[in-house]
């Protein structure tokens, strides 16, 4: 067993079954039992007032983690277009830097990208930016791609390396953990370096976002972590800056693919970009059927924004999946979220209730959805819309 | 087609409760179940399985009661279920967990497809499916939300992006995560519920791997948890009731700024 | 109240009450409203092997009896009377090939059913034939090796939509009730054509169509054993097919009591919730009580027939009388509960209501069902002296 209780120490309080987040502990005999469902998260060390419980781990492999420095950013491009999520990185990314005393680089694979993009990292934040160029990686795609990435870390031994939350990131960052020894944390909403020790605290939701949990990579390196896309602001271009770009010239035998990209099929209108929407109009059940759509319609046209619609919603016919948010859907974090005649039940509010500000319009004061709402009115959609369409009009013309 | 599932049981999130004096998860009563995005890998292998012929295995890495999961995965149509459960594997993060699963599944023998949903409920990462194919060598395809074509040797699927979706190919064997757009999860059936009492599990320890105590298990993880907290909780804010213009109005004083 | 099923009852009723909670009750009132038939459901039912169950293992099923059928039943009518009914149909519908069906006949017919590819219907009803089944209009005359059908038949659960049909039709007039023969009729034979289709009360997911037999020819082969058994089969059929009835009765007015006690706790009047009312408190109970009997009156009835007993008539007729006069009452008293609520359309409660009301009705009144009852205890006391 790795915790060690030291009998001596144990007063039999009974602290350590109360703040296991697992139910992992019982009191047998006046003594904690650990049972086997323990992650080892450690709550109950931290708890007990008597030092009576201890982490025992074996000889721990020793690897020379001192040589590691820099803050790196994978820079996603996509159809050489920067993705907004690495400049918001590249904001982070200098802080982490400025609190280690070392450098930020960024890194760029494509093919034929044009200068004032790879310039932009540089402006947005980044002291170096490695660029790897070739045809076999002017796509994403995962071998070329894990293959450069492990070699300049290889290489160059960041002690720090970030990327995106997106659909590249989540496809290989791990390939490139894994291949590297490397930990990594994903989807983390909050980077901070700890004073003392100098390493990367990484904290990230866990339970569809009913818990937090703040993780450490101690012993290996680099320090890998991907974070969501707009939970941490943008880099603003500062064209006063410099920096090198170093050159990565890849050999062309080592970037082979055994998947191959056929096609590329963009879907803008079919996908709503709900995602990237600051404000959006959600719609359920109260509207009552499907023409009724046309009138949240025009209120995100007034207010700027996207349409949504919870699952009720999307069961009945009355729009497409696509606008979707909640636990089958699309998780949403918008700056508004106004939600009109929508109850509120747990699988809509895993997918938006991150929204900076959460705006609920429904005729049942009861309904769950006002317990996290910013503001609400309790009243008749069909009513406070129109008023609602009306006034925003007035204010942005 | 012999195609391999990894599924992972997870305490059902929509019930998860924080005790509000000791900030702590209360998980008295709170059901298991299989991962939700699982059950869509699930039934496509069963699908893949009754078009193309072959078996479909079942493996997972937990506590012993992870069993139950195995067995719902047959009351679904799943032929074999392997459980690999050791107390030296617990602790594991995604790097320790996917070299487990790796190695589990290279003594299963032969295989053409692995199937993994998306992320798991519960961690969120989305990291053991990736890391499994790069331990096995084996290319992957993620984000899988239809498969267009597959024989023995070839697959040929479209994968879903963020504005889209792009139509990859890829030699078997390989790994597959698949997103909920794929399929509807079918429900058990009787005579599969009736199979999966009777089933045995084929259920390995560190004994039947002999993988290194410090590649597994907490000793093998690479990352560590050091704190949990609850997030602050979202307050329950203005909510203005009585009559809707003046309702309104104070609404949209509100939200003013923002919506310039 | 534990009735001790075995594993296998367990199981199939875990699975309906999955279906029924997953994939029936978000739909109930959609399909009640539209009046659809529930096509997709059905192939979930047919996909988790429920339409085996009341099947031999030697045709595709899984060999349970009617307790197996009436579990199923009442689970689904929990959620929905009417899919439960379209579900139940099926299974009435095949009694008669399971029962009186030559090895020939059911290797033909009940592997589609078991695997829900088919579904079956029995079609006896007649404008002029309801209460009185021995007044069956419709004509089968032979003719070399077929038969030639003639006639309308009313009211046909499930008609339109099965497409095997035991139908009863006059072989010999002369002979009266023992003139009725039973065959079987597949959906798409020439002159086989259907109807209308009903506008109900309640049940609105299930179709009750019309069937039109115009020189309607059909094989010899499909006759049911022979010519003249028509009422026995009838008889026999009933005999069986009641506890699913019952069953059907005691889901609606579970499905129902369940939704009022959840209502009455969450409901505040002067500053409490009505459940605290001994008045509300006092029908809750009642209810309780009344539905847990026509449960174990259910089950009972089941487990005789399933055991091969002979006699099962009154008894299984006991249990259909009281388990629909049961769900009658509870329903009723539900809505009274709910208060206005319980009159609206938006709230569930008026649809099990006007759900219940069918259950006295078919597959023989209440009031037959009491005939039968006394004519039982008649003869068994004239036996006795």
């Amino acid at each position: 067993m790795n915790i060690k209780i030291i009998k001596d120490k144990c007063s039999g309080c009974g602290l350590c079954v109360k703040v296991c987040p697992y139910n992992a502990i019982e009191i047998v005999d006046k003594l904690p039992v650990i049972k086997d469902n323990c992650i080892y998260c450690g709550e109950c060390l931290r708890a007990c007032k008597f030092g009576a419980m201890v982490l025992k781990k074996t000889e721990e492999r020793e690897k020379d983690i001192t040589s590691y420095k820099g803050v790196w950013i994978f820079c996603e491009q996509r159809n050489g277009q920067i993705q907004s999520v690495s400049y918001e990185l590249l904001e982070k990314g200098r802080e982490l830097a400025y609190k280690l005393n070392t450098e930020l680089c960024g890194v760029l694979l494509g093919n034929n990208l044009k200068k004032d993009t790879i310039n932009d990292i540089i402006w947005r934040g980044a002291d170096k930016v490695y660029l790897a160029c070739s045809e076999e990686l002017a796509d994403y795609r995962n071998e070329p791609y894990t293959k450069v990435l492990t070699d300049l870390i290889e290489e160059y031994k960041p002690a720090i390396f970030l990327a995106g939350a997106t659909s590249i990131g989540r496809s290989l960052i791990p390939r490139v953990a894994v291949k590297v020894q490397a930990g990594l944390t994903a989807d983390c909403t909050g980077l901070e370096i700890d004073n003392e020790k100098k390493i990367l605290l990484q904290t990230r939701p866990a339970f569809g976002g009913n818990i937090m949990a703040t993780i450490i990579s101690p012993d290996h390196r680099p320090q890998m972590a991907t974070v969501r896309h707009k939970v941490m602001p943008e880099a603003k271009v500062d064209k006063g800056r410099t920096g090198k770009v170093v050159e990565v010239n890849p050999k062309k035998d080592l970037l082979g693919s055994r998947t191959k990209l056929l096609k590329k099929i963009s879907e803008i209108e079919k996908t709503v970009n709900l995602v990237e929407a600051d404000i959006i109009v959600s719609g359920g059940r109260g509207l009552g059927e499907a023409k009724n759509f046309a009138l949240l319609e025009k209120l995100a046209l007034a207010t700027g924004g996207a349409l949504g619609a919870s699952r009720a919603a999307v069961d009945s016919d009355w729009i497409p999946y696509s606008h979707q948010v909640g636990q089958t859907g699309k998780t949403v974090c918008p700056k508004i979220y106004i939600a009109c005649g929508i109850s509120g039940a747990i699988q809509h509010l895993i997918g938006m209730q991150s929204s900076k500000i959460i705006v609920a319009i429904n005729k049942d004061p009861h309904a769950p959805i006002f317990k996290v709402a910013t503001y609400g009115i309790v009243g008749d959609l069909f009513e406070v819309v129109p008023l609602l369409i009306k006034r925003f009009k007035q204010i942005r013309s | 087609m012999n195609i391999i599932v990894c599924i992972k049981q997870v305490p059902e999130t929509t019930e998860v409760r924080i005790d509000p004096q000791t900030n702590t998860l209360i998980r008295e009563g709170i059901a298991s179940i299989i991962n939700p995005f699982d059950m869509y890998a699930i039934e496509e292998a069963i699908r893949l399985k009754e078009q193309q012929g072959g078996q479909v295995t079942a493996i997972t890495m937990g506590p012993p009661q992870a069993e139950s999961a195995l067995r719902q995965a047959v009351a679904l149509g799943v032929d074999r279920a392997v459980l690999l459960s050791d107390q030296a594997f617990a602790g594991g993060d995604t790097w320790a967990t996917s070299y487990t699963l790796a190695t589990a599944i290279k003594r299963l023998g032969d295989f053409d497809l692995i199937i993994c949903g998306k992320q798991a409920s519960d961690g969120d990462t989305a990291q053991v499916g990736p890391g499994i194919s790069v331990h096995l060598n084996i290319p992957q395809i993620t984000y899988v939300k239809k498969i267009e074509e597959i024989n023995k040797d070839y697959i040929r699927a479209e994968r879903m992006i963020e504005d889209g979706f792009e139509i990859i190919s890829s030699p078997l064997p390989c790994l597959l995560s698949v997103v909920k757009e794929i399929n509807e999860p079918r429900l058990p059936s009787l005579k599969g519920m009736i199979k999966s009492k009777k089933i045995e599990i084929i259920s390995w320890s560190n004994n039947d791997l002999n993988l290194d105590s410090d590649k597994i298990g907490l000793d093998g993880s690479l990352t560590q948890v050091i704190k949990i907290f609850t997030p602050p909780p979202r307050r329950g804010g203005q909510i203005f009731e009585g009559e809707i213009h003046q309702s309104v109005n104070k609404l949209v004083d509100l939200l003013k700024k923002d919506i310039i | 109240m534990d009735y001790f099923l075995t594993e296998e009852q367990i199981m199939i009723k875990d699975l309906c009450r999955q279906i029924a909670e997953e994939k029936i009750r978000p739909q109930a009132a959609e399909l009640d409203e539209k009046e659809e038939f529930p096509w997709e459901i059905i192939k979930i039912l047919g996909q988790s092997d429920l339409f085996r169950i009341f099947i031999e293992e030697k045709y595709g099923g899984t060999g349970g009896g009617v307790l197996e059928l009436s579990i199923a039943t009442e689970e689904l009518s929990r959620a929905c009377a009417g899919v439960a009914v379209g579900y139940a149909g099926s299974a009435l519908g095949s009694y008669p090939i399971i029962m009186f069906g030559s090895d020939e006949q059911k290797k033909k017919y009940l592997p589609d059913i078991a695997s829900g590819k088919k579904l079956a219907a029995f079609a006896l009803t007649e404008s002029g034939a309801g209460s009185d089944a021995a007044a069956v209009q419709v004509t089968a005359k032979k003719e070399g090796e077929h038969y030639i059908i003639n006639g309308t038949k009313q009211w046909i659960t499930n008609g339109g939509e099965a497409e095997i049909y035991t139908v009863f039709a006059i072989t010999d007039r002369s002979r009266g009730a023992r003139g009725i023969s039973a065959f079987i009729v597949e959906k798409g034979t020439k002159g086989f054509d259907f109807g209308k289709k009903e506008k109900k009360l309640g049940i609105r997911a299930s179709t009750t169509g019309e069937l039109v037999f115009t020189d309607c020819k059909i094989p010899k082969e499909n006759l049911l054993s022979h010519e003249g058994m028509g009422f026995p089969i009838i008889m026999a059929t009933f005999d069986k097919s009641r506890p699913g009835i019952a069953a059907q009765a005691v889901g609606i007015a579970q499905g129902a009591l369940d939704l009022t006690v959840e209502y009455a706790r969450k409901r505040k009047q002067f500053g409490k919730p009505i459940s605290s009312f001994q008045g509300i408190q006092f029908m809750l109970a009642d209810m309780a009580t009344q539905i847990e009997a026509a449960r174990a009156l259910t089950y009972a009835a089941c487990r005789e027939i399933d055991s091969g007993a002979k006699k099962i008539s009154k008894d299984s007729a006991m249990a259909k009388l009281f388990a629909s006069d049961v769900a009658m009452k509870v329903t009723v008293d539900c809505v009274q509960i709910f208060g206005g609520y319980g009159y609206m359309k938006d709230y569930p409660m008026e649809k099990y209501m006007r759900d219940a009301k069918i259950t006295q009705i078919y597959e023989g009144t209440n009031q037959i069902q009491r005939i039968i009852i006394a004519a039982k205890l008649i003869k068994e006391s004239t036996g006795k002296k």
